[in-house]
C-alpha cells in the first residue's frame, strides 16, 4: 500500500529559527528523506511555500472563486508531504514515526485510495 | 434420520462451530485484505448454505473445513467483484494465501492478529471492546449494544466505522513486533476488561446480554493467554476476572436482593474458579514482571483468602494499592485505596485519602465514592452529612437492588 504523510507545523516557527538551527532542520529532513530511499520505499516528497502563498479555488455554479491564502487557517499548516510503499499501517507509522516533522509538529498518515482496491 | 432431526442436528453442528471457530475463520479470511466486513459476509453466507446443505446429505466430518470453503469461495467471489479493474495478481495471491493452508484441513489460528487489529492504536478505545466482541467472537451489533447501553443503529454504525478503518489504512492482522508487544497488549486486555465490566454490571443475570459478555470476556482472554504464552498481564487479567466472576452468584441473596463482599456466603464461592486464579497469579509472579492487572488480582486474592480463612491482612492490601496506584493511577484505584486505608487506620484517615480525590470531576457522578464517603461518615458520627452522601449515592445508582441496599443503609442511620 502506500501512504501519504502530511506534514503540519507552525511555519511561523522557521523564520525564528537561526542560521544554524535552519541548516541542522533541513539537515534532518534530507537524512529521513536518504533512509527512506536506501530502504527503497520513498515515492515522492516535497516540501512547500509558506501558507500564505497558498491560493484556494473552488467552482459555483460554472463560476471560479478564488481566494487568496490555504483552505484551512489553523494553528498548524501543511508544510511537506511524503509519499511512501510499506505493508501496513504500522510499518507507515513506523516511518513517520522516525519523521523529522513529527518532532516538531504532527505528521498524519493516510493511505492512498488504490484505484485496484475493494473501496467501498 | 428424519428432516427434521437432520435440521436440528445441523443447526445443533452449525451453532457449536461457530461458537468455537467463528473468530478463527473471519481471521483467516480477513488475515490479506484487512477486509474483516466482507470475511464476515462470507461466512454468514456460508452459515447459510451449510443450514440448506447439511440436514439433507448429513453434517460433514469437518464442519469448519466445509464451512471454510465455502466461505473462501464467497469471499473470493466478493474481491473480484469489487476489483473488477485490478490486475490478477493481488486476487490470485490472496486466493494462494487462503487455499495453501486449506490443503492440510487445517488453518493457521490468527485470532491473536485480529484481536490486536481491533484494539490498534488508530482504533477508537471505545469501539475496540465491541469490536472484538463482534469480530473475534461473532456477537451482533444488537445484543453489543444492549450490553454497552448504546443504540443499536448507532453501535451498528460505530462498528461498521471501525471495520472500514481496519481495511482503508491498512491495519494489519497480526502479533505486533516485540519492541511494541507490551504496549499494544495492554490495550487488547484493557479492551477486554471493558466487556467484563460492562457484564458484570448486571450482577443479577437478568439481563442476558450483559451475563454472556463477562463470559465472553473471560473466554476471551483465555484465548490471549494460551496464543500468547508467558505474558504476566494477560494471566493477570484472567486471574482478576476468574476472581471476580467466582462470587457472581453470592452477589444477590435468594429475594435478589444485593449483598456486599463482607457479608456474601462463602460457600456459594466457586472454589474451582478460584483455585484457577490463584494457580493463574503463581505462575505470573513466577515471570518476576508486575503490571496493573496482577496488582488488580492480587488484591482480589487478598480479599478472597481474608473471607475464606477470617485472618485480615490490610497493610498488605493497601501495600498493593499503593503499587497499584503508582503503576494506573485513576480515581478509583484512589477510592479503593482509601477504603482499605480506612479498615487499616479508621474512618477518619480513610475519608482523607477520598478528600485527596475528591476534586476529580468524574467522581461526581460516580456512585460507589459517595456510597464509601456515606459509609466513613457514618462511622465518624457524623450522620447528617452520611446521610446526604447516601442520598447522592442512590440517586446515581442505576440498578435497583443496589440502590435498596443503599436505602436500607441509610435508613439505618442513627442520629
Amino acid at each position: 500500500m502506500q501512504y501519504l504523510f502530511a506534514l503540519y507545523q507552525d511555519e511561523s516557527a522557521w523564520p525564528k529559527m537561526t542560521k544554524q538551527e535552519q541548516e541542522q532542520g533541513v539537515a534532518a529532513y534530507a537524512a529521513y528523506t536518504e533512509a527512506l530511499k536506501t530502504a527503497g520505499v520513498l515515492k515522492g516528497s516535497n516540501r512547500l511555500q509558506p501558507s500564505a502563498s497558498a491560493t484556494t479555488l473552488r467552482t459555483t455554479n460554472g463560476k471560479a472563486q478564488i481566494l487568496d491564502g490555504p483552505f484551512a487557517d489553523s494553528k498548524e499548516q501543511l508544510a511537506g508531504y511524503y509519499l511512501i510503499e510499506a505493508a501496513d499501517l504500522d510499518a507507515a507509522l513506523a516511518w513517520a514515526g522516525r519523521c523529522p516533522g513529527a518532532h516538531h509538529g504532527v505528521v498524519e498518515v493516510r493511505a492512498v485510495w488504490e484505484m485496484s482496491s475493494n473501496n467501498k | 434420520m428424519t428432516l427434521n432431526e437432520g435440521c436440528a442436528e445441523a443447526r445443533s453442528t452449525a451453532d457449536a462451530v461457530a461458537r468455537r471457530s467463528y473468530g478463527k475463520l473471519v481471521a483467516f479470511l480477513a488475515a490479506h485484505t484487512h477486509d474483516v466486513d466482507a470475511a464476515e459476509d462470507a461466512l454468514a453466507e456460508s452459515f447459510t448454505a451449510a443450514l440448506a446443505d447439511w440436514p439433507q446429505k448429513g453434517c460433514p466430518d469437518n464442519p469448519e473445513a466445509w464451512l471454510l470453503t465455502v466461505a473462501r469461495r464467497k469471499f473470493l467471489d466478493a474481491v473480484r467483484g469489487q476489483r473488477r479493474e485490478a490486475g490478477s495478481d493481488a486476487i490470485d495471491g490472496i486466493a494462494e494465501g487462503l487455499s495453501a493452508a486449506w490443503t492440510e484441513r487445517e488453518f493457521p489460528d490468527k485470532r491473536l492478529g485480529l484481536l490486536f487489529a481491533c484494539a490498534h492504536p488508530s482504533i477508537d478505545p471505545g469501539i475496540r471492546a465491541p469490536l472484538m466482541l463482534q469480530a473475534v467472537l461473532g456477537l451482533d451489533a444488537a445484543r453489543i449494544a444492549s450490553a454497552f447501553l448504546i443504540s443499536p443503529a448507532t453501535m451498528g454504525q460505530r462498528l461498521v466505522r471501525a471495520k472500514q478503518k481496519i481495511r482503508q489504512a491498512g491495519i494489519p492482522l497480526r502479533i505486533p513486533e516485540p519492541e511494541e508487544l507490551r504496549e499494544r497488549l495492554r490495550a487488547v486486555l484493557d479492551a477486554i476488561y471493558a466487556a467484563f465490566s460492562e457484564g458484570w454490571i448486571d450482577a443479577s443475570g437478568t439481563d442476558v446480554a450483559r451475563r454472556d459478555l463477562a463470559e465472553e470476556a473471560i473466554y476471551l482472554c483465555k484465548l490471549v493467554t494460551e496464543l500468547l504464552p508467558g505474558e504476566p498481564d494477560a494471566m493477570g487479567l484472567l486471574a482478576l476476572m476468574l476472581f471476580a466472576e467466582s462470587r457472581h452468584r453470592a452477589r444477590r441473596d435468594a429475594d435478589g436482593e444485593f449483598v456486599p463482599m463482607g457479608q456474601q456466603r462463602t460457600e456459594e464461592w466457586n472454589a474451582a474458579m478460584i483455585q484457577e486464579a490463584e494457580a493463574l497469579l503463581r505462575n505470573a509472579s513466577s515471570l518476576h514482571m508486575l503490571g496493573r492487572y496482577q496488582l488488580e488480582a492480587a488484591i482480589q486474592s487478598a480479599h478472597t483468602a481474608r473471607r475464606m480463612t477470617g485472618r485480615a491482612n490490610w497493610s498488605e492490601v493497601v501495600e498493593l494499592y499503593d503499587a497499584l496506584m503508582a503503576f494506573s493511577p485513576s480515581p478509583v484505584v484512589a477510592l479503593n485505596r482509601a477504603l482499605a486505608i480506612a479498615e487499616k487506620d479508621g474512618p477518619v484517615a480513610g475519608l482523607a485519602g477520598l478528600e485527596e480525590v475528591a476534586a476529580d470531576p468524574r467522581l461526581g457522578e460516580y456512585q460507589p465514592w459517595w456510597a464509601a464517603r456515606a459509609e466513613l461518615l457514618a462511622r465518624t458520627g457524623n450522620i447528617e452529612a452520611a446521610r446526604h452522601a447516601y442520598d447522592v449515592a442512590i440517586g446515581l445508582e442505576r440498578d435497583e437492588p443496589v440502590r435498596r441496599f443503599l436505602d436500607r443503609r441509610r435508613a439505618a442511620l442513627r442520629g
